[in-house]
């Protein structure tokens, strides 16, 4: 898929709390093709103190009306500025970028934690196209801290874990009840420490697992090898040979502290 | 208007790309034609395959960044049998950054892109500050410096470019040495040495601890740099270190540099070599210049 810099329209903006939310962002024409898992580099316009552009995963997209909405977590000056913007905005993007998820499996279970949890919204709505109807297991601290939760129940069966008990089941994750079932293909994006707890139980087990890395990126585009991964084969750049892996490619990473 | 000249090398523009910061061009060619570009210098390429430094590589500063790759790169020869291959034919310059960490190393990789047809000259990288041996020690000290230049002009033919760093007392030292020892160029800057910690964690940013400065905030210093090179030496200057606009290039050009080099604004906009180029048309047009030359070292 041709890559492109566009500048998109900010045509709906949704704030959760003051830690996240999102844009819906209307493309000039005909949006291409986006897979489960490509990101967008997001230029942050108005701020001298952010020079490169930030990596954001799709979290959603529509092309009857050709928009895509972005999830965004508030963590530092860049990602503060984009909560600024408003509706009618413009917001330049280099994109589609990275691989995305294979789409395989039957017996398909999605984690996600955090910010992660923005790719697997566009996931499920591909997988159902195929047909797959996922365990979706969404993870955080705290309810306030999983912004998107309906959005996900008709695409398959949606269930939470949060450390204080405030939504779903009290814990982490790779705890619930749901975790341990029988899968065989496993997705997850999320905190560094809650993809290698799922891709070391997926290994263990012999289930089939991809992870979705968020590595600092320069470029975006594998020109600068900064977003490098220690996979099996060598340095890999997250944002070209990613940010989806097979966990089976990243032994390394998954065992290293 | 906009032709210039380094050595025997004719370029359409002097806009060229800089190493580490363009790959082999391939990844820039979904955003840009390739063609209109003066020059491509292309990744730093070293004796064997290099897996670099352990992530993290890079931290944002302000207006600019540090890098800490560590001249990962799949070795000349791979360079030589695949790479070359594929990007061969494109209608513009293609030189080769050659990096190492010995003198045999350098020759090596410089004798082997000789014989390579449609690569009229390399860029001998003295200057890297991420690699803990040899690197940015041969391009700090000018008796070593024009060693290592003088044992690649042995073997290597054509345009021959070295890279100087940054992180001297007298830039103006090395260039004369170099020029001596038989370079037919001379390109700056390299990065600065930086460094910067991440408080809330309580360690630096990059696994190296410290790294290269580039972007738009080493800017004035390289403008510094190459406006007293080019009063020093004789042989063509390249310039670069910051430029993101077509301003940014005329100040190098004005400061004596024959052509310069976009480095770090690649990533900020995978397009802006392009609208360098046209900038420099433009400006061209609006001053009733009919030679960029004529501007050329005009400070
Ligand atoms: C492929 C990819 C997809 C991503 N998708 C999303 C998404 O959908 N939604 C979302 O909210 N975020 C996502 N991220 C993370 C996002 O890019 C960073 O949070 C953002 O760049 C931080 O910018 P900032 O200027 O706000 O933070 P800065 O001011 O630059 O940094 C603030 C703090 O955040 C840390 N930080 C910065 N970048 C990252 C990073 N990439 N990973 C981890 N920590 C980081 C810094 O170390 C620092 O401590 C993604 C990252 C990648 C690589
Ligand atoms: C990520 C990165 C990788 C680089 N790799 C190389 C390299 O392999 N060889 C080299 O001579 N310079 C390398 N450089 C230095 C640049 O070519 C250039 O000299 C420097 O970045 C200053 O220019 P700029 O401010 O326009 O980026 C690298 C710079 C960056 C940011
Ligand atoms: S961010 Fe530049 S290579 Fe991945």
């Amino acid at each position: 898929m041709r890559k492109q810099i566009t500048d998109f329209t900010i045509v709906e903006k949704q704030v959760f709390n003051e830690t996240y939310f999102t844009l819906k962002l209307q493309h000039p024409g005909i949006l291409p093709e986006i897979k489960a898992g490509q990101f967008v580099e997001v230029e942050v316009p108005g701020n001298k103190q952010v020079v490169l552009r930030r990596p954001i995963s799709i979290h959603d997209v529509d092309t009857d009306n050709n928009t895509i909405t972005l999830l965004i977590q508030v963590v530092g000056k860049g990602t503060k500025t984009l909560s600024n913007m408003k509706e009618g905005d413009t917001i330049n993007m280099v994109y589609p970028l990275g691989h995305g998820f294979s789409l395989e499996g039957e017996k398909v279970l999605l984690v996600g934690g955090g910010a992660g949890i923005a790719p697997l919204l566009h996931l499920s709505k591909c997988l159902n196209l195929k047909g797959i109807h996922p365990v979706i297991l969404l993870g955080g601290r705290t309810k306030s801290l999983i912004p998107i939760q309906k959005e996900f129940e008709p695409y398959g069966q949606v269930c939470f874990a949060t450390e204080d008990g405030s939504l779903g089941e009290k814990g982490l994750v790779t705890q619930h009840s749901m975790f341990s079932r029988d899968y065989d293909h496993i997705y997850t994006c999320g905190p560094t420490p809650m993809m290698k707890a799922v891709a070391r139980h997926a290994l263990d087990k012999g289930i089939e697992c991809e992870v979705s890395l968020e590595n600092m990126m320069a470029c975006g585009i594998g020109a600068c090898l900064c977003c490098v991964v220690d996979s099996d084969q060598g340095h890999k750049c997250v944002c070209k040979e990613g940010p989806v892996f097979n966990a089976k490619q990243l032994t390394n990473w998954i065992n290293n502290k | 208007m906009l032709q210039t000249k380094i050595h025997n090398l004719i370029l359409k523009n002097p806009v060229m790309t800089a190493s580490g910061t363009f790959g082999y061009g391939e990844e820039f060619a979904d955003f840009i034609d390739l063609n209109r570009l003066g020059g491509i210098i292309v990744k730093g390429t070293t004796g064997e395959r290099r897996q670099g430094n352990p992530y993290p590589r890079m931290a944002e500063t302000p207006s600019g960044m540090l890098n800490a790759v560590g001249l990962q790169n799949v070795g000349v020869e791979t360079f030589c049998n695949e790479v070359y291959h594929r990007i061969k034919d494109l209608d513009t310059n293609i030189i080769v950054n050659v990096s190492g960490s010995s003198i045999e190393e350098y020759c090596k990789t410089a004798s082997m892109i000789d014989a390579l047809d449609r690569i009229p000259a390399i860029e001998l990288n003295i200057s890297c500050p991420n690699v803990k041996k040899g690197g940015m020690g041969f391009g700090t000290n000018p008796d070593m410096a024009a060693q290592v230049v003088s044992e690649v002009r042995k073997v290597y033919h054509k345009t021959l470019i070295v890279k100087l760093t940054p992180n001297v007392t007298s830039v103006v030292d090395i260039a004369k040495a170099v020029e001596n020892a038989g370079a037919d160029s001379v390109s700056l800057i390299n990065t600065l040495l930086g460094m910067a910690i991440d408080v809330e964690k309580q360690r630096p940013y990059l696994s190296t601890i410290t790294g290269g400065l580039s972007g738009p905030a080493v800017k004035p210093v390289a403008v510094r740099m190459v406006w007293q090179v080019a009063h020093a030496v004789k042989i063509p200057v390249i310039g670069l270190g910051g430029i993101t606009c077509a301003a940014d290039a005329l100040e190098f050009l004005m400061a004596g540099a024959k052509a310069v080099q976009v480095g770090t604004a690649n990533f900020i906009d995978p397009a802006v070599t392009m609208k360098i180029i046209d900038g420099l048309e433009e400006y061209c047009r609006r001053h009733g210049i009919s030679d960029i030359n004529e501007i050329i070292g005009i400070i």
